[in-house]
């Protein structure tokens, strides 16, 4: 079911404690900065967090966890030279980090939306990341088991929707949001713009509108 | 100074094609001309992304960013700078004509599925049978991020290392095998030193050639055994 809301607060309403929320974005590009903004209003807290990094400066994510919301993040690289308000909590013992290799982290998110148990893969093998996790040798090269990461809600930023919900995006600004959407049970997009259904070449689309459940026009 | 081309036939006797260590920029030049025309590449963060300043336009490389881009230009300035359009790194970059953008899956499984010819990353320790170690040092008070470093190392067809040839303290990070915690094992083929190239593979490491020593010279810096490489296949 599509619905298309009037504020970034509608849109994140009906996010509970406890959710697992995917945020897309790659640094500050594709980052949805404003849905981030309306979910630190909304109050949701004990949230597990899954983006490729762990905030920056004093803006979006980096607050949510600054204010003692994310009980976990799920991520590649959280150190970063401004990501003083992780770096704390983590040092502090207050949050909960799965650190996982960029590759696996997208094909992980991959795998949940396309219905996939898990899967094999060399990137890891024999390293840190990969204890306690079953490997196999296939094809001569030792491979690690790796296992979908699902979400309650995926919260990405795309550049145009059309009426049906299907969306495009701007430049590297896509990164995690195709595969955050098909990911979460519920997908919130804020987007630059909206154009009637048709107004959208079907040969360009990236997300088709059946990932997408609420759509919020940001200035 | 003069570098000399990868394709030199390299006798023990002339193995030295420098009367000096090299820098940091001669090094990075040395690394582009020994990049095959047409390849698509990914450089690390850090001194890898020197590369891209020698790379001639004649070489046709198409460099991929993982954030998802293939064809990617130099840094951006003034009115080029665009939010939108940043590499791994997260500094603006611009487009080439020909540029692609892509998701994140799909970006990592360009590299995954070893559809890159070469990646170029920054190493603390590589070991004599190509170990790799680049992420993590390991201290108790550390906080470990990975970024893309093992997918790149297990999944490009060749990994080329450059880094200084030993540490602050005057050891040599070529070491019998890795004390930092491993990116990826054996998947190191060449490192790239201030002091030396080096081949590295499951037989042991080749020495192509040295710069400002001899290889007995050299030999006395790095402790595990080396040898001359044979000019194929260098």
């Amino acid at each position: 079911m599509l619905n298309f809301v009037d504020t970034v607060g509608e849109a994140v309403a009906g996010i509970k404690d406890g959710s697992t929320v995917m945020i897309g974005g790659f640094g500050n590009a594709g980052q949805p900065f404003e849905l981030i903004d309306a979910l630190m209003d909304c109050g949701a807290t004990g949230l597990t967090v899954v983006n490729n990094n762990a905030g920056q400066g004093d803006q979006g994510l980096a607050l949510l966890i600054k204010e003692g919301r994310v009980k976990k993040m799920i991520c590649s690289f959280p150190r970063q030279s401004d990501s003083w308000h992780f770096d704390a909590k983590f040092r502090a013992g207050e949050i909960e980090l799965e650190l996982v290799p960029q590759g696996n982290l997208a094909e992980r998110i991959r795998a949940a939306g396309a219905g996939i148990g898990g899967f094999f893969t060399p990137t890891g093998y024999g390293t840190m990341l990969a204890e306690g996790k079953e490997t196999r040798i296939l094809d001569g090269r030792g491979q690690v088991f790796e296992t979908p990461i699902h979400a309650d809600v995926a919260l990405i930023k795309a550049f145009t929707a059309d009426g049906k919900g299907n969306l495009v995006y701007r430049k590297t600004a896509r990164n995690f949001g195709p595969i955050m959407a098909a990911a979460a049970k519920h997908t919130i997009v804020q987007v630059s713009g909206i154009v009637p259904t048709g107004g959208l070449d079907p040969e360009i689309i990236v997300t088709p509108g059946i990932y997408v459940n609420s759509i919020v026009k940001v200035a | 100074m003069s570098v000399q081309s990868n394709d030199q036939t390299a006798s023990p006797a002339g193995i030295r094609t420098s009367e000096k260590p090299l820098g940091r920029d001669d090094l990075a030049r040395l690394v582009a001309r020994d990049i095959k025309p047409g390849s698509f590449v990914n450089l690390g963060i850090g001194q890898p992304t020197l590369v891209s300043n020698y790379l001639e336009p004649e070489q046709d490389i198409t460099l991929h960013t993982e954030n998802g881009m293939l064809g990617m230009g130099p840094e951006a300035t003034g009115d080029q700078i665009d939010g939108d359009l940043i590499n791994a790194g997260k500094i603006p970059v611009t487009e080439l004509p020909g540029a692609s953008y892509f998701h994140h899956a799909d970006s990592f499984a360009i590299m995954r599925g070893g559809h890159l010819d070469i990646c170029v990353l920054g190493a603390f320790q590589v070991s004599a049978t190509g170990d790799l170690a680049n992420w993590h040092t390991g201290a108790p008070d550390a906080i470990p991020a990975v970024g893309g470093a093992m997918d790149l190392a297990t999944g490009a067809k060749d990994v080329f290392v450059m880094m200084t040839l030993l540490t602050r303290e005057g050891i040599s990070k070529l070491v019998e095998t890795c004390s930092y915690p491993l990116t990826g094992i054996g998947c190191v083929t060449r490192v790239y030193t201030d002091r030396a190239v080096f081949l590295t593979g499951p037989d042991g490491v080749e020495v192509r050639e040295t710069f400002g020593c001899t290889l007995e010279e050299l030999q006395d810096m790095v402790p595990v055994p080396l040898r001359a490489a044979s000019a194929a296949g260098s």
